[in-house]
């Protein structure tokens, strides 16, 4: 025997939600549009939970949670790479976990799940375009601009630039100049 | 696919060698990123496809150095010579690794440029690597006036 069956998914979604969320205690409020909104603050752990949870029904929390996340990790970064005392070079991790009040472990697992790389190799790159910024818009010896980003050594800015550009700063700042149609030599 | 709320990658390739565009398909169907590739044969269809009214511009755009009819070289002067394209990140490659040759192809205008290894895995590996860093640059805001990358 057969049987044909009609169902409303927005209502299945609703109704396992609502389930889920209740199992955890959590505080909440569904709003419409697929949105819930957490009354009170969760753990990571809670938050982990409720995301197991609901996998196995295929439903995915939000990336918007996500994203503002990884947002905010940028910016804490970007902040940390532009004020020179803000520049942990052993800490990152300590200072990004405090500033966020997140595990480091679960930060870095969600940066690199959606950004595509790691905050180490995001750091990097950001600390590189403050470089080019200094190079060019300021005109900084690459000893000033290796003091001000905290590098131990010339050399040390020089190899990490080269590594991730694959230039040289020289080389870097010829082209700019170069392409300007700057001709003097410094 | 892992982040549903991003707008796919457009990435455009001009290649006259038919192997050449099949693997660099094959490759871009392994990026994780989303992405949606265009190839062309040669540098003409590709600079007539750009040149029209209403096309949907590439992020990012592979020349190949040697194109018969117009080289990698001729479309990058000509790309860079219109404000329109300011946004477009183009890729050289070329089995060069003359200093100067690269110097030059960055002067010209390139972004990036890519010393075609011999070995296919490796070049896959490459391009991936490429998309991925202009990927990060386009969503990181980053200045692509300055964005420069060998390899």
């Amino acid at each position: 025997m057969r049987l044909y069956i009609k169902y409303d998914i927005n209502q299945a979604c609703r109704v396992i939600l609502q389930e889920q969320l209740e199992k955890l205690d959590i505080n909440y409020q569904l709003l419409d549009l697929g949105e819930i909104e957490f009354k009170e603050n969760i753990s990571q752990e809670t938050y982990d939970s409720l995301q197991e949870g609901l996998s196995r029904y295929g439903i995915e929390l939000l990336d918007n949670q996500k994203s503002q996340l990884i947002q905010r990790i940028k910016d804490t970064i970007v902040e940390m790479v532009y004020e020179k005392d803000k520049l942990p070079t052993s800490t990152i991790s300590s200072y990004l976990a405090d500033k966020l009040n997140l595990s480091y472990g679960y930060i870095s697992n969600i940066f690199s799940e959606n950004t595509f790389t790691s905050i180490e190799n995001y750091i990097i790159m950001q600390k590189i375009e403050r470089a080019k910024k200094l190079i060019i818009e300021d005109g900084l010896t690459l000893t000033e601009v290796s003091y001000k980003l905290n590098y131990s050594s010339v050399a040390h800015l020089s190899g990490q630039f080269k590594k991730t550009t694959g230039l040289t700063p020289s080389m870097f700042k010829r082209i700019v100049d170069k392409r300007r149609g700057i001709t003097s030599e410094k | 696919m892992i982040s549903k709320d991003q707008s796919p990658l457009n990435i455009m390739l001009a290649d006259d060698d038919e192997d050449d565009r099949n693997f660099f398909n094959d490759a871009m169907k392994e990026l994780k990123i989303k992405n949606n590739l265009t190839v062309f044969k040669d540098g003409k269809d590709l600079m007539d496809y750009l040149n029209a009214p209403d096309t949907v511009l590439p992020h990012i755009l592979f020349l190949d150095l040697n194109m018969p009819c117009k080289t990698g070289n001729e479309c990058l002067k000509e790309i860079r010579s219109n404000p329109k394209f300011k946004e477009i990140s183009i890729a050289i490659y070329s089995t060069s690794s003359s200093e100067k040759d690269i110097e030059e192809t960055f002067i010209d205008g390139a972004n990036i440029y890519i010393k075609k290894p011999n070995d296919f895995s490796k070049l896959k590996k490459v391009l991936k690597e490429v998309v991925n860093l202009n990927w990060q640059f386009h969503t990181s805001g980053l200045n692509k006036d300055t964005f420069f990358f060998s390899i």
